[in-house]
Formats: structure tokens, sequence, C-alpha cells
């Protein structure tokens, strides 16, 4: 079967630092694959270049299309939601504008969208910029679902959540994943061993580890490549 | 590439002598002059030369700002006013002698270019082109509007002085002598302009364009090198306006204080290749005559005859040049010198086979 | 006391016009940090455009007639300028903005050269209805009729601008591009579309502001460098207002055009002090920066 996405052989250049040197990552249709990495290893850089946000070299795959060298917006339009770090919902529009900015079909999904984040619906007339932290990432992860995509990626959908937040945001991801495949950046371990299937391991912009989520109980692995100790 | 060859060195010096030489040729060269009159050291070929010279000297200026440093400033054109008016005013109304007229000038711009320069740094971007251009144009009408009878206004000012050394005065038998001029000045500014950007401050306003944000780790404060990037192009701006005066002899505000004249020297620079000496140079030479080429062929009796939709462009150098200015930016990027760099490094990896790419400083702006 | 309401009258029709001439350039900037000093150009061509047309219909069909097909005509000719503009010279530099700002330099340049080569530098008169110069009193004022066409026509643009960047679809697009023109693509959103857009825009109402301006404030009068001394003004009113941001465009145009007029008034008849004006509205740039360097409305429309 078709991968949802292959990626081989992929270099990113930036300002002179090479910062992907030959990444190769398959994810396989369902489920949720997580990208994980000490912070500057080139995560969310992978990310953007996937999307064509950045100039890569490589071989970049999507649901068997090679998309390589495509502008963004076709990328995405071939079935690629998109979850940035940081959110970046635009806060100059309502939740609704953001919303409605983001479909592409001729049916967007509100009725799954709402299911999941019923608050919504409620502030909808609200603008984007005055929502708390997690509200802004309800929208932008609305915004990525709201057209039934097959995949999904998601940069650091934890960073900066109080940790009740975290947790209700790892119960939306579970439903989340039950509708597309999802590539997950996330440094929240614990969110990570909940969600995720399959690790892939960056470590200064190359793979240096690929394999079963339940590794990530040795805590070996998770010191030698995280940086991390006594993950619970 | 720090050492210069002693070849390089030979060479310029030659050019420098060729030029110099210049006014006592009398060769006939017709069609190659831009001047009515096709002989070399006519007085007409001579004062378009001396002009190429001038704003060789103030693109060469420009381009340790905008080529070197990476701002875009649009108000070296305040500062070859300063140089043309301040000296005029200082002689014609004044009286004063040669020398306090001309530290005069250069210390009324040193102070301009400190003080303005400091407000107009304190925003970055697209912002600071705007405030350099608002300052630029408010000088401008500063001018128009001949505070005290100084400036003349519209009508101008004529450099009129006898306290002026005889062999400077406008006359025409003087031509040669401020051909001679215009070259010292050329001469001069790029002296100092190879010193400074050769230097560690040079290698610094080259990392301010590469990546200001970088700088600030290191601890260095890049405003004060901004600020004497700018203050050098402004000077080097004033010396050509007061070469300009001297050479010219009237001081018109549309000629020599508007906005079209920092694009006319913006253009200067990009064609010939932002971010390197002699394309500054170069341009500014072929623009200036260019420009006055174009409107010799202009004035040719058969031009008169050509059908309207080519007489019409033709006769306009504006048109042309613009024109050529955005064939150049769309498909030559880094101007000649971009060309020739870029021959020169294909030249030298098929010669020594070099692995290594050639990442040059072409563009400033594909960081 | 009544000189001062006329002056304030003309004050904001010139900032109408401002108004005009600087949303379009910001909007441009604001989308696509591009300086468009192309921007007088489709103001001028907006104003030729109405001249070639209204000179060549007959004379018969009356000046009101003509007029009105005549602001058509320069509504047409600025965004048909502006849009050829982006598509054919903006759009193969997308990514080099330095190069897109010297672009525009050169365009205009070169235009206005060959508009000069054609028509000459001397002023061209548009045909107006008679009622257009006259004055109507209102109160004790005498105010020009032609101030209230800009004025409204600064009106109804301003509102129509309002509704279109807050209740369509594009609009919305251009407004979420001015904050984040990745993320907007990265939801699936063809940008250049919107490139193309802002452009037709801008240059739709630069076109107006051309012809009006040459109605309002020079006799009828164009020449194919009106634009770009507006465009210096139109500049710093984008910088005032804040680049990206209409209603800062708004407030910055009505405070540029009343600060020109009534310093041009009180000050501007000492000798000396003709230029006072624009003098004046360059110090109000530099004191606004001063205090708030992004301008008045920041970066959000």
């Amino acid at each position: 079967m078709t991968n949802a996405l292959d990626v081989s052989d992929l270099h990113v250049t930036i300002a002179g630092s090479h910062v992907l040197q030959g990444v190769s990552i398959s994810v396989p249709v369902g489920g949720v694959t997580a990208l994980l990495g000490r912070n500057g290893v080139g995560k969310t850089t992978t990310l953007r270049a996937l999307l064509g946000l950045i100039p890569s070299t490589g071989a970049i795959t999507v649901m068997g299309t090679d998309v390589h060298g495509w502008m963004t917006h076709r990328i995405v339009r071939l079935g690629v939601g998109y979850v940035p770090e940081d959110r970046d919902v635009f806060a100059g529009l309502t939740v609704e504008e953001n919303l409605r900015l983001a479909e592409q079909t001729a049916e967007p999904r509100y009725d799954d969208v709402y299911s999941i984040f019923p608050e919504l619906r409620d502030r909808s007339r609200q603008r984007a910029g005055t929502l708390s932290g997690g509200q802004q990432q309800m929208v932008s992860i609305a915004r990525a679902l709201l057209n039934g995509w097959p995949l999904l990626l998601v940069d650091e959908p934890s960073k900066g959540l109080a940790p009740r937040l975290v947790s209700e945001l790892a119960d939306a991801l579970e439903r989340v994943a039950q509708l597309a495949t999802v590539l997950l950046v996330e440094q929240n371990l614990a969110v990570v061993k909940r969600l995720a299937q399959r690790i892939v391991v960056l470590d200064h912009g190359e793979v240096v580890h690929t394999g079963d989520a339940s590794e990530l109980d040795d805590p070996d692995l998770a010191k030698r490549f995280l940086g991390v100790t006594g993950v619970k | 590439m720090r050492s210069v060859s002693r070849r390089a060195l030979a060479v310029a010096f030659g050019v420098v002598v060729l030029f110099a030489l210049i006014p006592l040729v009398g060769l006939h060269l017709p069609w190659v002059l831009p001047s009515t009159v096709n002989v070399v050291n006519s007085t007409g070929t001579l004062e378009v030369l001396a002009l190429c010279f001038i704003f060789a000297g103030v693109a060469l200026g420009y381009d340790v700002i905008f080529g070197f440093t990476g701002l875009l400033s649009l108000g070296p054109v305040m500062y070859f006013a300063t140089g043309v008016y301040v000296f005029d005013i200082t002689l014609t109304h004044w009286g004063w002698p040669l020398v306090p007229a001309l530290a005069a000038t250069f210390v009324v711009s040193l102070v301009l270019a400190v003080v303005l320069g400091a407000i107009a740094l304190r925003v970055s971007g697209i912002a600071f082109t705007m405030v350099t251009l608002a300052f630029a144009q408010a000088f401008y009408y500063l001018i128009e509007d001949n505070p005290h009878g100084l400036t003349g206004g519209d009508t101008g000012l004529a450099l009129y002085s006898t306290r002026l050394p005889g062999f400077l005065s406008g006359a025409v038998s003087n031509t040669r002598n401020l051909y001679w001029i215009a070259l010292g000045f050329l001469v001069v500014s790029y002296a100092v302009v190879w010193l400074v950007t050769e230097s560690a401050t040079g290698h610094v306003f080259v990392a301010i364009r590469e990546n200001e944000r970088r700088l600030e780790v290191l601890g260095i404060h890049p405003f004060r090198y901004k600020l004497a990037a700018y203050t050098l192009s402004s000077l080097v701006a004033t010396g050509g306006g007061v070469a300009y005066i001297l050479l010219i002899g009237t001081a018109v505000p549309s000629a020599v204080a508007s906005t079209t004249v920092t694009l006319s020297i913006l253009i200067m620079v990009v064609l010939g290749g932002a971010g390197t000496r002699w394309g500054a140079v170069t341009g500014a030479v072929l623009y200036v005559y260019l420009q006055q080429y174009l409107l010799k062929v202009a004035a040719e009796p058969s031009f008169a005859s050509l059908p309207s939709f080519l007489r019409v462009p033709l006769s306009q150098p504006q048109f042309l040049l613009g024109a050529i200015f955005v064939l150049f930016v769309i498909f030559v990027p880094g101007g000649i010198a971009g060309v020739v760099t870029r021959r020169r490094l294909r030249f030298a990896s098929r010669r020594f086979d070099a692995a290594s790419a050639p990442t040059g400083t072409l563009s400033m702006e594909d960081q | 006391m009544i000189v001062f309401l006329a002056l304030t009258f003309s004050g904001i029709a010139l900032g109408a016009i401002y108004f005009l001439a600087a949303s379009g350039l910001s909007l441009i900037y604001g989308l696509m940090d591009i300086l468009n000093f192309a921007h007088g150009l489709f103001m001028t061509l907006g104003a030729y455009a109405a001249w070639d047309v209204a000179s060549h219909l007959p004379a018969s069909w009356g000046t009101p007639l003509l007029f009105t097909i005549a602001v058509f005509a320069s509504v047409v000719g600025g965004a048909l300028s502006a849009g050829l503009t982006e598509v054919f010279i903006i759009r193969p530099l997308y990514g080099r903005p330095i190069s897109q700002i010297l672009v525009t330099i050169g365009l205009d340049l070169a235009v206005v050269g060959l508009l000069l080569g054609g028509f000459g530098s001397n002023s061209l008169s548009v045909p107006v209805p008679l009622w257009l110069i006259e004055a109507s009193h209102l109160g004790g004022l005498n105010l020009p009729n032609s101030d209230f066409v800009a004025l409204i026509a600064g009106v109804v643009v301003l509102v129509s601008l309002e509704w279109f960047l807050r209740k369509t679809r594009y609009g919305i697009t251009i407004r979420a591009g001015v904050e984040n023109r990745d993320m907007v693509s990265a939801l699936g959103i063809n940008v250049g579309r919107a490139f193309t857009l802002v452009f037709v825009i801008g240059g739709a109402m630069a076109g107006l502001a051309g012809l009006l301006y040459a109605v309002v404030f020079s006799g009828d009068l164009i020449s194919p460098t009106q634009g770009d001394s507006l465009l210096i003004f139109a500049f710093i009113v984008v910088v005032i207002g804040g680049l990206g941001s209409i209603r800062g465009s708004a407030v910055a145009a009505l405070a540029v055009g009343l600060v020109q007029d009534y310093t041009n008034f009180y000050l501007g008849s000492h000798p000396g002090m003709a230029e006072i004006g624009n003098l004046s509205v360059v110090l109000l740039l530099a004191l606004v920066l001063e205090w708030r360097p992004r301008g008045l409305f920041g970066s959000t429309l």
C-alpha cells in the first residue's frame, strides 16, 4: 500500500547553514508518527520543507504523487493539513473567518470540527488574537481538519500550554488521529507515548533512529537522542 | 582576497594616467563621443567625461551604504545638494576663500549626515528607506523655498566668486582643469572606499547586510557601523557635489536636489553591480555616457525622419535607461559585475575543476 | 472662522485624494512587502486614460456624460496598468524583494519617459462639466464642488474597501495574507492571485486619484510627472498610518491633508516659506516615527 508520505534525502540550507542533511522519513497510512529530537535539530524545518514553504532538494511524495518543487497551495490541496508551530492563527480575523479561509472543499466538515472543539462554535465571532493559547490551538487544528484531508502535519501542539490543557489537547488529537494520518512533532513525551505508534528521531539534520513508539519506554534511548531523563 | 596584486595596482595606475592625458589629445573619433564635436579633448567631450567621473565617485559612495551594508537609502541626493549649495553659497554670496568654503561644506555635510542618519537609523527596513526619502524631499523643498534669497529657488544659483583661483573659474578654457579635478575626485573616492571596505569595519558592513542579528549575538552594535557607512557615503556625495558645481557652474534644484538624482544613482549602482567597487564605477560611467549619447542621437537631423513609434521612445533617454534598468533587474541579477563574476567563476571552475560550488555574493537578497 | 472652516474642508478633500493614492500602496506593501514606486505611474496613466477617452469621444455628448466616462476610464486605466505590471514585471521576481522595488522604479522612469516623448511635458486638459468648476454656498461658506466630488469618492472607496476586506473571501484572504503570507498558502490558497488582485484594486484607486487630483488641484490639467509628486505624499501617508493598515491610511491621509492645507495658508504667505506646507508634512512624519516607529495603526488591518 502507498505510504501517506515518503521523504528521501531531503536537504535544506538556510542562510548558509546546512540545516537538513539528507532526511528520509516514511509515514504509513493511518495512526500517528512522531518526529522527535532536541530543539533546533530541524523538525520544524522538515515540515516546512515538505510543504514547499522553504526551498529544498530531495524527493517528497505525498500519497504516491511526487510534489517536490510544487507551490505550497498545490501540495496542500492534494490533501495535507498543516498545524504550524506557534499556531499562526490570523489574529485580526474572527474564528469564523479563520475557518472560512481554510475551506477548500465544497462540503467543509464543520460537524467534525465542532464535535471535537464545541467551544469554537460559541466563539465564532471573536477575534482569534484575543483567544487563549489553548483556544488558538483549537482554531489551528480545526483549520487543518476542516477539509477532511487524509494527512495532517502537526507541529508542537502542546508548546506553551498549561498541563491541564495539554491532556485536553491530547484527547482532541486522539480523535483527530482517527480521521487522518498524522505526522506529529512533539517535545512532550507523555503526549507522544499516548498518541504515537511510530517514532522517527532527528539529530543534527539527520534521522538517527526509526522505530516503534514503545521503544520510548527504554530510558536509554530517550536519554541518548532526546536529552531527557526519567520519562514516566 | 585582501592582498592586491601589484599587477592590479599597475593597471589601475595606467588607466588613471591614460584618462589624465586625454585633455592633451586632439583625436577625432566620430560616433564614439557623446558630444557634438567629435574631438576627444573638445570642451563638450571633456565635460561629459568629467560628469561621468563625478557620478562614478558618488555612485561608489552610495554603494557603501546600499551595496555593501545593504541599506536602501533614498537620501544621497541630499548630501550631493549640500556639496553643491553650501559651496556655492559660501563662495557666491559670502565671498569666502576657497579653503574655508570647502571646509564649511564638508562640516555641514558631516553634521547633517550624523544627525539625520542617527534619526533615520532608528527605524529599519522599508521605514528607513521612507524616512531617508522624506528627509531628502524636505531638503529639496527647502532649496526650492529660497530662504533669505540664498539658493535662488527654481531659477538656480550660478557660481560666481572673485576669490576663486583663476584656474578654477567656469571659463571654457578651464574645462581641462575641471576635468582633472573630477578625475581626482574619483580617484580619491575610490581609494577611500577601497580602504574602508577592505578594512575590518568594511567587513562588519557586509556582515550587517548578510545577517544583522548574528552580529548582535556577537556583541557588535550594528548601529554605529550603519551610521559610519551612511556618513561615509554622504561625505563622498558631498565631494561629488563640489566637483559638480565647479564643472557645471549653476545649481538648479531639479538637476541637483530632486529625487530623480537619487534614483539615477541607485540605477547606476544596480546596473554595474551593487556591492562591488568597479561595478558601481562602470555603471555610473555607462549611465551618464548613454544619457548624453542618446541625447546626441536624438538631435541628429536624420532622426526626425523616423516613424513616430520609433522616434518617440528613442528620443527619451529616460525611457531607454528605465527600460534597460528593468531588463537588467529581471534578467541580469548582480548587474555587469555579476555577469563578469559568473563568467570568471565558470572559467575558473573549468580550469581547476573545482569541486566547491561558487557561492559569491552576487545578489544581496539571495540569503 | 469662516476661513478656517473652508480650509478644513479643502484639507479634507486633499486628504481624500491622498487616501485613494495611499490605500492601495499600503495594501500592496502589507501583502507583498513591495514599496511600489510605480504607484505614481498608475495615477498618471489613470489620468491619461481619462483624457484620452474623453477627448476622442464626440463633444456633442456633453461634458457631464464625457466626464462620467472619463472617471470610469481612469479607474480602468489604473487597474489595467497595475494588473499588467504585477503579472509581467513583479511576478518573475517573487522572492527577491529588493529587485521588486528596483523594477518598479525603472518602470516608472521608463513609462513616464515614454509619456514625455509622446505627449510632451506640457499639461493636457481634461473636459469637465461646468458645475465642477463652480462652488456651492453652504452656511456662508463657498465650497468648491470639485472638493465635494473628491470627498464623496474618498468615502465611497473607503466604505466599499472595508466591506470588501471584511465580507468577501478574497478580502479575508488579503487581510490574512498581510498578517502571514506563508500560512495563507499553507491553507491551500493561491496567494499569487491575491497579489494580482491587490495590484488591480490599488491601481484602480490610484487611477481615480490621478484624475481627481488633476480636477481638484491643478485646474483640470494632467502632466506626465504629476503622479510622481503625488507619490511622495502617498508614501508619507502610508508610513504615518502604518504599513498595511487601511484605517491607518485614512486617518493619516486626513492628517496630512489638513496639516498641509493649514500651514500652507497661515504660514506659506511669508517670504521664503512657500513650501512650508510640504515641509510640515515631512516634519509630521518624523514626529510620528519618533513616537511610534510602526506608524499610527501598527501592522493590522
